[in-house]
């Protein structure tokens, strides 16, 4: 909402400049995005002048060139190409040096060939209107050349760009926002321009409205003018317009515009000889049923969208746009006024149905109040009268539920206990009474609080005890005036569950290792499934779906976290990084056919180098979070090396998966060479993070012993080890694979395992007699499962 | 004898005392004590001298090859001790080379470890951290927390809808009823996570994380509200801040407030030399959430969890992770963030 500051102070007027209003406003809740200058600079430059001679240029037809009187003494020459100067005129002089709306420094000129010191102005050229072919002529005779042009046109003001919140559409309005004022500072506020009424009530004004939607037209009223001038409007309420980003049209149309931009409320202007059988209905629309908009676009409607239609068919979707058949033109005589309220919801669902949203529909739907149709009716009324030559014709007609409005008048009680109990500063009742004054509240003194009567322009924001709280504390002050303290924090301990722990610890592992952490988009591209290789059948083709997504890169929810860290990889090896070691840890999403997706956390890493590469990480992590139960096997991923890949089981529950990259699928993200593993964080965490109790290990030392065993190429190490585990029984605390060999020394298609065994007792130290016969049990197991066989 | 004795021993004791090397030192201890050298040969030989003799002499020699070798040992540490400072004098290195192998140092993402910076402060307040799904239903998205059917965040325009009533949650403020549906009052949880909203451009990515807090309580006020942001923005961005609440609106909270913090920047809008601050554009203020408090509309969806809005009130507060960040680490554009490259990455690593 723009609006200017010239047109506030006339309303409300504090004494402040721009910058201290908008702070002002600001610490009361109605923020200042911007403070435009609107209009010229340096306004010592624009004078009044008169034209003492006009003569055509000698070298250019469309030019004059006039000798023009701007002081006592003064005259000078200025060349102007606008047909209607001519001698004798006052007229608005821009100096060498003004400051145009646009910006730019006036210089002196050379218009073939004759100098020109200055420009005599049309309207553009100080931001009133458009109007750019004529040149402004002062009617007023009074007017002294050399005068300062400021004062006696609005040539300048500030603009204060504000930003509404939604629940303020009383703001929408010059005087909305000038009550705010007058509440924010006490500075006296205007009385209401819709006061004094100069139109009259009943009678008939020759139209006939019938409104057969009620639900959608809580009221409309409207008031018929007869010899309407249709012209321009005067230079104050163009400049007016102009400044609040309003481009002026006619006088007609300008004084909707006006009296909505000073009220809040919309209002439309009928040419009275087009309504078409002097009767109009407010009603939904048929099916299909269409209307050409103001903006010349054909409109299909359907029943949900409410219309105003005569004898003719539609002329308005109603509260969003006028129809071109009986819009105000040129020759226009006859105007009804209509000023109508209409049902919010409906005009939102119309204006996002038609795509069509409008300066009415915004303001429709955030819910006006039926008496702000009559005051904005008055507005107009006397403007009408004012300035278009009009004469009203006696009567309004006023449809709707009028009594009820009126009847609607809300009381809430503010407890002065519940003001100081929810805010912790006390405010006086005393106090509380004069805020809620200033803003248009009654209060009645009752003997916990005050009986509030909230005004109509709040009645849809203010309907409960915190609503009149917050405007209590609003204009109290919240920053001296509220004190700074902790909640009492009855029993509460702030802890990280086992579960933010242990993720947190799983991260670290990795980041410790040196592995740099990504944060990958939850969006992908549909066609990235084919990138991965993923095949039709796939459970990680399921993706949730987004309907209206920013783009198709974007349209679908990854299900696994390897499309990002590719990404992240790619990004950084085509910078000339290399290929980065780096994790993530974040949601992927299943889609599992119930209302919401199967959602879960993983953690993913990819590293360059081959599956061991990986493997060494993801181990590390397992390791760091004690658990015990993890087991490989190798097992294929469409997107994995399919002889170098495995999955990561926690129990029997897969819950990963590690291994070479898929060369193809490497190569689809210009890589090569990169390994990644994936697990599913919350199923890792859920099966680990038991208390670690205490195990003596230092009483009593531990007998190591090595042996390597042969068996065929084609047996797992994890096999040989559950073998050498299952026959090690108690005495044997671990057997790992330290070295693997494969060649001349062993039988071809046979592999030689070295694998360190460690024996521990709790209590006693164990001895070789101890020791081997286990030795023995393990061997012959293994040659008896696994055909394996003691090297050397 | 006698004479003799004492003679070697002069001349062993200025040979030790001149000997320049630890070999040296074994060859003179060879000559004169080992087997074959002249004083233990007088010891040996002390059973052919005459018994008048034998005390004299013996006591003698012995005193010599005892002090001889005290002598020795001595002689011999001192050598060890200035051969090893030779030998590691010519093992100097170029200790300003590079150590090997090079350790890689990782590190969490700028938002991760923002995120647990923010959390531990809330942490020390007393609040518990909760997460939630960020596929999300309408109505915790939207209808539980107050919006009018007509609010505009629930446009397409402004939301990611995945269903009929199921969208991308564009805040992180649904888990507040989720919390409050999970646990009775008192409450206080904070929710970091990560949301969606249809917008793209330097200062918008269509996901970005936020951190939600929610305190409730019989007793909770505004006052509250600010002394918890206080805290939270002087652990953050220093002790010397200030906070400061401006009236604002939120469908969800009543009152509502936007928070700025004071610039950490600047001295009242200026730098040193007088120039505009960059990071508070002058205002002196940095906006950096949300807040206000909880909506009784928002405590009667879940009323009947102990959440009556007659007995029951409090706080609830937004924050863009991302926003403290960039404020924070001058980070200028939202979308290095999610560009991950490694040279933005080890900066905050």
């Amino acid at each position: 909402m723009r609006i200017g500051l010239e047109w506030l102070r006339e309303l409300c007027d504090p004494g402040l400049d721009a910058r201290g209003l908008g702070e002002r406003l600001a610490m009361t809740g109605t923020e200042v995005d911007r403070i435009h200058q609107h209009g010229v600079g340096n306004l010592d430059a624009f004078v009044v002048g008169r034209v003492i001679a006009a003569e055509a240029h000698p070298d250019a037809d469309r030019l004059t060139v006039c000798r023009v009187q701007i002081g006592d003494d003064m005259q000078t020459q200025i060349v102007c190409g606008a047909p209607n100067v001519a001698a004798g005129q006052t007229v608005a002089i821009a100096r060498p040096g003004a400051i145009m709306p646009d910006g730019t420094k006036l210089k002196k000129a050379k218009l073939r060939g004759v100098c020109s010191d200055g420009m005599i102005l049309a309207e553009d050229e100080l931001a009133i209107s458009t109007e750019h072919d004529e040149t402004i002529v002062l009617g007023d005779g009074s007017l002294e050349p050399g005068q300062p042009l400021d004062g006696v046109l609005p040539i300048a003001t500030e603009v204060l760009e504000l930003e509404i919140t939604p629940n303020r559409p009383d703001c929408l309005g010059a005087y909305g926002v000038a009550r705010e004022i007058h509440a924010a500072t006490g500075a006296s506020l205007a009385p209401a321009p819709w006061e004094q009424d100069p139109g009259s009530f009943g009678g008939d004004v020759g139209v006939a409205v019938v409104v057969q939607a009620p639900d959608l037209c809580p009221r409309f009223t409207a008031r018929a003018f007869e010899n309407v001038s249709i012209g321009p409007s005067p230079l104050w309420l163009k400049a007016r317009l102009s400044a609040a980003g309003q481009r002026p049209i006619n006088n007609v149309v300008d004084i909707t515009n006006y009296a909505m931009l000073l009220t809040g409320q919309p209002l439309h202007a009928f040419d009275r000889d087009r309504i078409a059988g002097d009767r109009l209905v407010v009603r939904r629309a048929r099916d299909g049923e269409r209307i050409v908009t103001l903006d010349g676009q054909t409109r299909v409607l359907d029943t949900g969208v409410c219309l105003i239609a005569d004898a003719d068919g539609p002329t308005s979707i109603a509260g969003v746009m006028g129809g071109t058949r009986s819009e105000v033109q040129a020759d226009t005589t006859r105007v009804l006024m209509e000023v109508a309220s209409w049902d919010g919801p409906n005009i939102h669902d119309t204006s996002l149905k038609l795509g069509l949203r409008s300066e009415a529909s915004g303001r429709f739907e955030k819910g006006l109040s039926p008496e702000a149709a009559l005051e904005a009716q008055i507005v107009a009324t006397r403007l009408m009268l004012e300035l278009t030559g009009a004469s009203l014709v006696p009567g309004t007609i006023d449809v709707g539920e009028r009594g009820l409005v009126h009847a609607k008048r809300p009381v809430i009680r503010l407890r002065d206990q519940r003001v100081g109990g929810l805010l912790g500063v006390s405010i006086t009742r005393s106090q509380s009474a004069l805020h809620l004054g200033r803003l248009g509240f009654e209060t009645a003194e009752r003997p916990d609080g005050l009986d509030v009567t909230v005004p109509h322009w709040r009645r849809n924001d203010v309907t409960r005890e915190a609503d009149l709280i917050e405007e209590v504390a609003r204009l109290h002050g919240m920053d001296d005036q509220l004190p700074a303290t902790l909640p009492s924090r009855r029993g509460a301990v702030g802890v990280l569950t086992a579960a933010q722990r242990l993720r947190r610890r799983a991260e670290d592992v990795l980041a410790g290792r040196g592995l740099l952490e990504v944060v990958g988009w939850s969006f992908q591209a549909p066609e990235r499934d084919e990138r991965l290789r993923l095949p039709a059948d796939d459970p990680r083709r399921r993706h949730v779906v987004i309907e209206n997504p920013m783009s198709a890169e974007q349209s679908v929810l990854r299900t696994t976290l390897l499309g990002s860290l590719l990404d992240a990889a790619a990004h950084n090896a085509a910078r000339g990084q290399g290929v980065p070691a780096i994790f993530e840890s974040g949601a992927v999403y299943l889609a599992t056919g119930e209302r919401l997706p199967d959602e879960h956390r993983a953690l993913g890493a990819l590293v360059p180098g081959d599956v061991f590469a990986a493997k060494g990480y993801l181990e590390a992590l397992l390791r760091a979070l004690h658990a015990t139960g993890a087991s490989f096997a190798s097992a294929p991923q469409p997107f994995l090396h399919p002889a170098r890949s495995a999955q990561l089981r926690l129990g029997e529950t897969v819950v990963g998966w590690v291994g070479d990259v898929h060369p193809l699928v490497a190569g689809a993200w210009d890589l090569a060479s990169v390994a990644a593993f994936e697990i599913d964080l919350d199923a890792v965490i859920a099966g680990v993070g038991a208390i670690a109790r205490y195990e003596d290990l230092t009483s009593f030392p531990e007998l190591r012993e090595d042996v390597a065993i042969v068996v065929d190429a084609g047996v797992p190490a994890a096999a040989v080890l559950e073998t050498v585990r299952a026959a090690g029984g108690k005495l044997l605390a671990r057997a790992e694979v330290f070295d693997v060999y494969r060649g001349a020394q062993i039988a071809a298609g046979r592999t030689s395992l070295a694998i360190a065994l460690t024996f521990r007792a709790r209590d006693r130290t164990l001895t070789d007699a101890d020791v081997a016969p286990v030795r023995e049990k393990i061997v012959a197991r293994l040659a008896k499962d696994l055909g394996g066989e003691l090297r050397g | 004898m006698i004479d003799r004795i004492a003679e070697l021993r002069a001349e062993a004791e200025s040979a030790i005392a001149c000997v320049s090397s630890s070999g040296e030192l074994e060859e003179l201890r060879v000559r004169y004590l080992g087997r074959k050298a002249e004083l233990p040969n007088v010891l040996r030989g002390i059973a052919a001298l005459p018994p008048a003799e034998r005390g004299p002499t013996g006591k003698a020699a012995n005193q010599a090859r005892q002090a001889l070798e005290a002598l020795i040992a001595q002689r011999s540490e001192q050598l060890a001790g200035g051969e090893l400072e030779q030998r590691l004098v010519s093992d100097a290195v170029d200790v300003t080379l590079p150590g090997t192998p090079a350790q890689a140092v990782g590190g969490l993402h700028l938002l991760s470890a923002t995120r647990r910076e923010i959390e531990d402060v809330f942490l020390g307040l007393g609040f518990r951290i909760e997460e939630g799904p960020e596929v999300e239903t309408v109505y915790y998205n939207f209808d539980a927390l107050n919006h009018a059917a007509t609010h505009p965040a629930r446009g397409r325009a402004d939301t990611f809808y995945v269903g009929r009533d199921v969208v991308l949650r564009t805040h992180t403020s649904p888990m507040q009823i989720r919390a409050m549906e999970a646990q009775p009052p008192p409450l206080y949880v904070i929710v970091p996570g990560r949301v969606y909203r249809p917008d793209s451009d330097a200062t918008h990515t269509p996901q970005f994380h936020q951190i939600e807090g929610l305190a409730v309580d019989e007793d909770i006020t505004l006052a509250d509200l600010k002394g918890t942001l206080l805290a939270f923005a002087r652990a953050i961005f220093g002790p010397d801040r200030d906070v400061r609440l401006r009236p604002h609106f939120f469908p969800f909270t009543e009152p509502s407030v936007e928070v700025d913090v004071s610039c950490f920047n600047c001295r009242r809008g200026h730098l040193r030399d007088g120039s505009r601050c960059p990071v508070c554009k002058g205002t002196e203020w940095l906006e950096i959430l949300g807040s206000g408090m909880v909506d009784p509309n928002v405590f009667a969806h879940v009323a009947e969890h102990g959440y009556d809005p007659e007995r029951v009130q409090g706080f609830a507060f937004g924050m863009g992770i991302e926003r403290i960040a960039m404020l924070k680490h001058a980070v200028p554009d939202l979308r290095l963030f999610y560009d991950n490259d490694v040279r933005f990455l080890e900066q905050f690593a």
